[in-house]
């Protein structure tokens, strides 16, 4: 038997391009609460297309929650009201019958709106760009495992690799920082054997990009870690504000 | 030493400078509160005391230089670092969704910062600039520090002004406290839920025993 569907109405920023000004759109809907958030937006589209007007724009890709492609707030709330889930993995049973739900893309200078919930986070490949990556050498296949690692160091790593570059930290945060992102790429390659030849170089250039692209600073208010699809810990944050000192204090390197 | 200015005006150094000029101050506020606590215990313990910062005048002087560097850079990068802050988001949520994502605490520095910076203002006016400069009432010129401070403090509306702030100052401190352990990068699974305990402990701590002076006085102590 099919669920009672759900009367929602929904206001949805729509905005033409980069350039123009944005406001709300009014949609009311009947939706099944065994369909996703963005199954919901594409019956509206669906909608909007047979009626010949514009389709609301988003980004989603692996529907899966693990490409970091889509993101919405939600509510005001970056992925919506559930904890460590992606857009793509927010189902309308989280929400109530007759309620108002208000949809806005990321909001952070950092990332411009491209259309209606689309936003442009390029900015995050050129931070990764600057130094989000390990040398390997030429040369024979090197065996598998012949560097020790702890298992509690590796699982920290893995933590921290655990991100998926989707934007909620920037949009969840007040300053628009892109501390979280940053301080998870630099943990993933610094707590491991591998990263150590671009340590310093690594942190320093990455932060120097975050800054140069108009990221804000962090204030600690944690809001990043709260509205994690992928939980990364503000633990990371306090390792990079590390790794970064001490590059500056050791690194024999003058990055400016 | 151009890479300390640019290490200090990166994202990372502004905060690390944040949390180095405010370390600083927690220590300051708790040699504060302990001195001044010589209030309750009468005229002569109070007037003893001023006396005897007074003694040792030329060490407090460089204490005080490096206190209001501290100082000034904490409230000139705080609001710079607001100011930035603000132009990176631009465009704020329609919706406020953070009230379920962070404390209210971390939210308002800013502006529990400056009423305290305005309450700073008040509180040398009234206390520093007399016990220093000139008294026009003539207390500090005859020693009657203790007396000053009743004056004051029996002043209802000035008292009230006092234990807002203090209250203020709790807010800001139980941020603060924590925040300068995670900016100097000392997060820790076992440590870190110990450092936001002692941290709210601390700012009850400054802000009733600060708050407890006014109040004392207002409600008929010490006379």
């Amino acid at each position: 038997m099919e669920a009672k569907k759900l009367n929602l109405t929904l206001q949805i920023w729509r905005q033409k391009n980069s350039k123009s000004v944005g406001s709300f759109v009014e949609y009311k809907v009947q939706v099944s609460p065994d369909a996703s958030f963005l199954e919901m937006l594409d019956e509206i589209n669906n909608e909007l297309e047979a009626k010949d007007q514009e389709a609301i724009h988003f980004e989603s890709d692996c529907r899966e929650g693990i490409c970091g492609t889509c993101g919405l707030v939600i509510n005001g709330r970056p992925h919506g009201p559930l904890q460590k889930i992606a857009t793509c993995q927010l189902h309308m049973r989280n929400f109530k019958d007759g309620e108002t739900i208000w949809v806005e893309p990321f909001r952070a200078k950092a990332f411009p709106v491209i259309k209606d919930l689309m936003v442009d986070r390029s900015g995050f490949d050129k931070i990764l760009q600057a130094g989000g990556y390990v040398s390997v050498n030429t040369g024979g296949v090197p065996d598998a495992n012949s560097i020790p690692i702890a298992k509690d160091q590796a699982s920290l790593a893995m933590d921290a690799a655990a991100c998926i570059g989707c934007g909620a930290c920037v949009a969840a945060c007040k300053n628009a920082s892109a501390v979280l992102f940053v301080s998870a790429k630099v943990s993933q390659y610094a707590l491991l054997p591998q990263g150590q030849p671009e340590r310093y170089r690594r942190v320093e250039r990455m932060v120097k990009v975050m800054d140069e692209l108009g990221f804000g600073s962090c204030t600690n208010t944690y809001a990043c870690e709260a509205e994690c699809p992928k939980g990364i810990s503000v633990s990371n944050i306090a390792r990079m504000n590390r790794e970064y000192v001490l590059a500056k204090v050791k690194s024999k390197e003058i990055v400016d | 030493m151009g890479w300390v200015f640019k290490f200090i005006n990166s994202s990372i150094g502004k905060k690390f400078m944040m949390a180095l000029t405010g370390s600083f101050l927690l220590i300051f506020l708790v040699i504060h509160l302990i001195g001044n606590l010589t209030l309750f215990f009468g005229a002569d313990a109070f007037n003893a005391y001023v006396l005897t910062l007074d003694a040792i005048k030329p060490l407090i002087r460089i204490i005080e230089i490096v206190l209001l560097a501290a100082f000034v850079i904490h409230i000139l990068n705080g609001t710079r670092l607001w100011i930035s802050n603000k132009k990176a988001k631009g465009q704020r949520n329609q919706i406020n969704g953070s009230p379920q994502n962070s404390d209210v605490f971390s939210r308002t520095m800013f502006l529990t910062g400056s009423i305290i910076f305005i309450f700073l203002v008040i509180h040398l006016g009234t206390f520093f600039w007399r016990f220093n400069v000139s008294d026009p009432m003539g207390f500090a010129d005859e020693h009657q520090y203790y007396n000053m401070v009743v004056y004051f403090f029996n002043i209802w509306w000035y008292a009230v002004l006092y234990v807002i702030a203090m209250v203020l100052l709790g807010y800001h401190l139980n941020h603060g406290f924590q925040s300068a352990f995670q900016t100097f990068g000392w997060n820790h699974k076992k440590y870190t839920p110990w450092i936001k305990k002692i941290g709210t402990i601390y700012a009850i701590i400054m802000a009733l025993g600060f708050a407890a002076m006014p109040l004392y006085f207002l409600l008929g102590g010490g006379n």
